[in-house]
């Protein structure tokens, strides 16, 4: 027996929630048919948790992919379709990517598994981000390198805790109706461990009565806590979370059935969600907005 | 003895010839073993300059790696030899990194300006601070010329200038002491 399940019309990290609540009763090894014909649009997040969904299924799952032409050339831009006929069945209409001028890709969907995977996309980001950063989005020249930097630490959360390899993707684009301004966009999404059993593996470790997705996230996000003995661990998202606190950014971790967000004045989303439709691994969002400049 | 250590050409040797950027923590510790291969074939006591002048990006996993872990190393009792270090070409960006992981382990490095000044980055107390930069001033000095001149009292500065040798940032030299890069 094959499920559907359909993809809604704007897949981003909030809408991506109505494909998790239809997938939680399906049993892994069950056949499921992601339907987006009807997608319209689809964010860095949308797209990379779409391929991490494939991977937490035991039976290949098949996907129709979007009816419209235009989100077709836009998701195979992306590199989507490159990894999807890996891990779905694919069904519909086969695009091709076309230029446009609306939405810019500074980083492909990559996969990212081991160290190597990060040098590379950490390379491949500094070429083309820097002129966009500066000249788009008004941030400090100087601050490239810390969006490198922020990248780089995303990446590696899942080379050093996820147990699989994920996947990353950039991209840059205008958010009329939450911010009227332009944004550039990091997902980081992987189907591993997640950060309660990760954090769950140190050695010795002690945990309370309260112990879940959400505490868990609390320990890893906010106070830096790692499954690593080593003092120098956890530094990596204590150096995102300052990077998206000095550009007035977003940044939202879903891990298991909780999701963490940080959250900025222009943004209304909530500090913490629990008893979410569980999704394994972690799957983290950052967005940094333009910078108002006075003129 | 002085030594030199290009970091960018560690990272293209140990690590691979097309990488620029210090980041992952793999790397990092592929670079640092470079580092301590390098360290075992000087002397017992060293002086090492670690450039960074030619590294691209420098996230806070690679920071951690090689300069916090470095200097933990040979800041230890046990430390396989005396070796002290002065960082060279530290861009604003590498710094950004650099501070964060100092802050975090209670670690302070000497960084060389290009115009060959030194500097303090990362966490020191008050009293270490003024011995140094009395030190900074003076060249190579005596222990109670230092105590006067960075006023501190003189059963303290012996204490104070320990520390400041222990945690590698100054080193004693013919019965002075003398900061960690005035020599080079």
């Amino acid at each position: 027996m094959t499920t559907v399940i359909n993809l809604p019309p704007s897949l981003d990290e909030r809408t991506f929630e109505t494909v998790l609540e239809q997938l939680a009763p399906i049993p892994i090894d069950e056949k499921v048919l992601l339907d987006g014909r009807h997608t319209r649009w689809a964010s860095p997040y949308g797209l990379t948790a779409l391929l991490t969904v494939a991977q937490t299924r035991a039976e290949k799952p098949a996907l129709v992919s979007p009816e419209s032409e235009e989100t077709g050339s836009y998701w195979a831009r992306t590199g989507f379709f490159k990894h999807a006929e890996d891990l779905f069945e694919m069904h519909g209409a086969v695009h091709r990517a076309r230029a446009s001028g609306e939405s810019d890709v500074l980083l492909e969907i990559t996969s990212v598994a081991k160290s190597e995977d990060v040098h590379e996309v950490v390379g491949r980001i500094q070429q083309k981000s820097a002129s966009i950063l500066v000249k788009e989005l008004n941030i400090d020249a100087k601050a490239t390198m810390g969006f490198a930097m922020t990248l780089s630490e995303a990446c590696q959360n899942i080379v050093e805790h996820a147990g699989r390899g994920g996947w990353v993707a950039v991209q840059t684009y205008r958010w009329q109706k939450r911010l009227g301004r332009r944004v550039v966009v990091i997902a980081v999404c992987d189907a591993g461990v997640g950060f309660r059993q990760s954090l769950e593996s140190a050695q010795g470790r002690r945990m309370s009565d309260r112990w879940d997705d959400g505490m868990a996230l609390e320990e890893a996000v906010i106070r830096g806590v790692s499954r690593f003995r080593d003092p120098g661990r956890g530094q990596g998202l204590a150096g995102v979370r300052r990077y998206i606190g000095r550009w007035d950014g977003k940044l939202s971790v879903r891990s298991g059935t909780a999701r963490i967000a940080i959250v900025p004045s222009w943004d209304e989303d909530v500090p913490l969600e629990e008893k979410l439709p569980p999704f394994p691994g972690a799957q983290m969002q950052i967005t940094i907005p333009e910078r108002i400049t006075d003129r | 003895m002085i030594n030199h250590i290009d970091l960018s050409t560690v990272l293209r040797r140990t690590v691979c010839d097309l990488y620029s950027d210090l980041v992952t923590r793999p790397t990092g510790a592929a670079v640092r073993d470079g580092i301590e291969k390098q360290l075992s074939e000087l002397g017992d006591r060293s002086l090492t300059v670690i450039d960074f002048s030619h590294v691209g990006l420098l996230d806070y996993s690679c920071a951690d790696e090689i300069v916090a872990k470095l200097l933990m190393r040979y800041a230890e009792a046990s430390a396989p030899r005396d070796a002290y270090f002065l960082f060279r070409g530290v861009s604003d960006s590498h710094l950004d990194a650099i501070e964060t992981v100092l802050e975090r382990h209670n670690l302070a490095i000497v960084a060389q300006a290009e115009d060959g000044t030194v500097v303090l980055v990362g966490t020191i107390e008050d009293p270490e601070r003024r011995a140094w930069e009395a030190m900074s001033r003076l060249g190579r000095a005596m222990a109670v010329d230092l105590a006067r001149e960075a006023g501190i009292a003189p059963e303290q500065v012996e204490r104070v200038l320990g520390a400041l040798c222990r945690r590698r940032l100054a080193m004693e030299l013919d019965g002075g002491y003398v900061v960690v890069g005035a020599v080079t």
